[in-house]
């Protein structure tokens, strides 16, 4: 049985119908894109207009879009390939960017915003550097000031990178994009299809690549593209500029958030002082294990995320959550609730509905024992 | 509607690993690393059992089969991955000269982290030359690649025996299988990893995966991290739609492997016996080594193979890897098989597959074969 009501978009967004019908056609062609005979020319045009569309949203040149298998190769792209000897990056950005490889971390607020004043002091225009921050957080949807981050760094004379792959279709990219050197995006975030994303690179940054061989993305990333993945890459990026959902899904989520502030006054909305994505809530439920109210909500046929998507799907303490300073007995009860296009007022009515339905059997639960009692959801 | 000759660059998807995808790109989704609801769950499901479909294929256990975004990336984790971990406890790397150009170019890439590459011959018929890969591979080497059959002349190496020498030595065996899988029996006793391409074998492009041996286990470092999928060695969130499609091809591949492998190269000798019934001189390239079923391989003297090409639109075929297709230079596998550059510029490569028929070889072979004919004229005439 699926689940009912989806809101773990910040994981994975159900693939967009225009992305759907792009995939469905290159699946079709059968020919290797560089290829010099026909259905390989025809190939070629299915990638190059796909490049063309993902450039329009991030308002660059096309020649300046490096397609990967996904943001977690755009990532390691960037953070080894880039020829610098420091590599700082924000104490809460996805792992595959502090896992690529040796970096410094620069601490952030109690918003979980990054610390503008610590990168200055951090920077030291002798060195070459790398300073990578996320366009906003995956887990809490806190978005940071990269203007402010690029404008420091290249001020120190560091390149600036920026993992973006939550932003398209919640803030604007191009001018993310337009003050940094290099940029991740991932596909499936943006309604394409998952296995496909890109790096934008601004042209004369310097890059070793990762994946060698074929000569394929001008050299910087070997192998024979994924055609469909590309094709859906590109019909997506063309879909989330006509999407108008923004406006909508703010309403319903600061719906959700006030409504769940009056069923549970305890509950604590985690980086709501902080600038966020319109669609992400990270939601503690102190007192409530995080796991038990993923377990009741999954039960009653609803989807949220417990953190990053991610490893083996353990629930494992969020690092996201620490480098705020959010106690641990919070993080630990803190579930994220991510919605999206489809979303609808009945989606956010089922999932409070189940929500306070859960908090009220464990305090149940735990009066019944004598306020001792571990919570049983 | 034209013939699909070049199957070597890639292969139409199958129409059943089409159907086996569709789910995926329809009502169903999910991040199969999302355990804490029932699509994640789900997907992960879908995976696994892909995963188990292309274990079966190559007779390997479904934890080893690591999934990546396709051969290229697989052949690149299989061997910086393996040189990188083994890194100051050996150092070298021996490969061959027709490899593939991202095996290559992986080794190629680690002399700049101190390793010594070495790169051995091969012999008139594309084998490679046995005595020197023996006195190439030392107690020193870390890893020995050498692929399962080439992309260009479609030859088959003695895996077996060179498993045999670089083991007496301590060193990884590494295969790259793009060309093999789906094609031929494999069997993974010999190697220690080995790449699979999806879309060579009737899958999706954008996928593929590597093989690692489990026992006794082999050590790689990944290429990329964070997330830490796929035991460690892969991060990244799966895609569920192409492995999916993925596992499909190669349980349909696995089904009816050697009675398709008799047919493709029936078809492919026909094709091979008109041209050279129309063209004297012509001469196959590779012949007297072991071939897939779908090569051939092809040099027609006195006619230039992009001409060729271009006179024959019907037909879609190549003159050597689709990487470096747009490159001036001559294929650099026929050259290693001591081929002057005029016969090589005159090399065609042709790629039978699963949806040719008869029909389809004999009016190919019309076609090329008149085009020859009709060049060859225009070249005396000039």
């Amino acid at each position: 049985m699926p689940s009912r009501v989806y809101l773990d978009h910040n994981a994975a967004v159900p693939l967009r119908a225009e992305a759907r019908d792009a995939i469905a056609a290159a699946l079709g062609i059968g020919a290797n894109p560089s290829s010099v005979h026909a259905p390989g020319r025809a190939a070629r045009a299915i990638i190059e207009h796909a490049r063309k569309r993902i450039a329009s949203l991030a308002g660059v040149a096309p020649e300046s879009i490096v397609f990967t298998s996904g943001a977690t190769e755009a990532n390691s792209l960037a953070l080894k390939g880039a020829s610098v000897a420091r590599r700082l990056v924000s104490a809460v950005e996805h792992v595959s960017v502090p896992e690529a490889t040796d970096v410094e971390q620069i601490p952030v607020d109690g918003r979980g915003i990054v610390d503008l004043e610590a990168l200055a002091r951090m920077l030291d225009r002798t060195i070459p550097a790398l300073v990578s921050v996320m366009a906003a957080n995956n887990e809490t949807g806190v978005i940071q000031p990269i203007a402010e981050v690029a404008r420091i760094a290249h001020d120190a004379g560091a390149l600036v990178h920026c993992d973006a792959a939550q932003a398209p279709g919640r803030i604007a990219l191009a001018p993310i994009v337009a003050v940094c050197d290099l940029v991740s995006l991932s596909s499936p975030k943006v309604g394409g299809p998952q296995g496909s994303g890109a790096l934008i690179v601004r042209a004369g940054v310097d890059l070793k690549p990762q994946i060698m061989g074929g000569g394929q993305e001008r050299r910087l990333r070997g192998g024979t593209e994924n055609l469909s993945g590309i094709a859906g890459f590109g019909a997506a990026a063309d879909a989330v500029m006509a999407d108008a959902s923004v406006a909508r899904v703010t309403a319903l989520r600061d719906r959700l958030e006030a409504d769940a502030r009056i069923l549970a006054p305890e509950a604590i909305v985690i980086g709501a002082d902080a600038p966020r994505l319109a669609n992400t809530s990270a939601l503690a439920l102190p007192g409530i294990p995080a796991e038990s109210q993923i377990l009741s909500l999954d039960l009653a046929g609803i989807a949220v995320g417990a953190g990053a998507a991610c490893s083996s799907g353990k629930i494992g303490r969020s690092h996201v959550l620490a480098a705020m300073g959010v106690p641990e007995d919070v993080a630990a009860a803190t579930i994220r609730v991510s919605l999206g296009a489809t979303t609808t007022d009945a989606d956010v009515d089922a999932f409070l509905a189940a929500w306070s339905a859960l908090r009220a059997r464990a305090r149940a639960n735990r009066s019944a024992v004598g306020g001792f009692g571990r919570e049983v959801a | 509607m034209g013939i699909y000759l070049d199957h070597h660059a890639t292969t139409p998807l199958d129409p059943r690993a089409y159907d086996a995808m569709k789910p995926w790109l329809t009502e169903r989704f999910g991040n199969p690393h999302s355990e804490s609801h029932m699509l994640g769950r789900s997907a992960a499901e879908a995976v696994e059992s892909a995963r188990a479909q292309v274990a079966a294929l190559i007779g390997a256990d479904p934890r080893e089969i690591i999934f990546t975004s396709g051969a290229t990336e697989a052949n690149n984790l299989a061997i910086i991955g393996a040189a990188r971990f083994l890194k100051g406890t050996k150092h070298r790397v021996v490969t061959i000269a027709t490899e593939h150009k991202c095996v290559l170019e992986s080794a190629r890439s680690l002399e700049d982290e101190g390793f010594e590459v070495v790169t051995v011959g091969v012999q008139p018929n594309g084998l490679v030359d046995m005595a020197a890969l023996d006195r190439a591979i030392t107690d020193d080497t870390a890893v020995v690649t050498v692929m399962a059959a080439n992309n260009e002349i479609g030859v088959l190496q003695p895996l077996a025996e060179i498993a045999g020498l670089a083991r007496s030595r301590g060193a990884l065996v590494h295969s790259d299988a793009a060309q093999a899988a789906g094609k031929i029996p494999l069997d993974v006793t010999n190697v220690d990893t080995m790449s699979i391409s999806s879309h060579k074998m009737y899958g999706p492009m954008g996928v593929g995966a590597l093989y690692v041996r489990r026992r006794p286990r082999v050590r790689l470092q990944p290429l990329f991290h964070g997330g830490g999928q796929e035991r460690g060695l892969r991060s990244g969130t799966l895609p569920v739609a192409l492995c999916v499609g993925f596992g499909a091809a190669c349980a349909v591949a696995r089904e009816d492997l050697a009675a398709e492998a008799e047919r493709v190269a029936r078809l492919r000798d026909r094709l091979a016996s008109r041209i050279t019934a129309a063209i004297p001189g012509a001469r196959i390239n590779g012949a007297g080594a072991p071939r897939l079923p779908g090569n051939l391989n092809i040099a027609l003297p006195g006619v230039d193979a992009i001409q060729l090409i271009e006179a024959v639109p019907e037909v879609a075929l190549s003159a050597g890897s689709a990487c470096t297709s747009a490159e001036v230079a001559p294929s650099y596998v026929l050259m290693a098989l001591g081929l002057d550059e005029a016969t090589a510029r005159a090399s065609l490569r042709f790629g039978v597959g699963r949806f040719n028929t008869e029909a389809d070889i004999d009016r190919a072979g019309a076609l090329i074969a008149a085009a020859a004919q009709r060049l060859k004229g225009e070249a005396r005439v000039a």
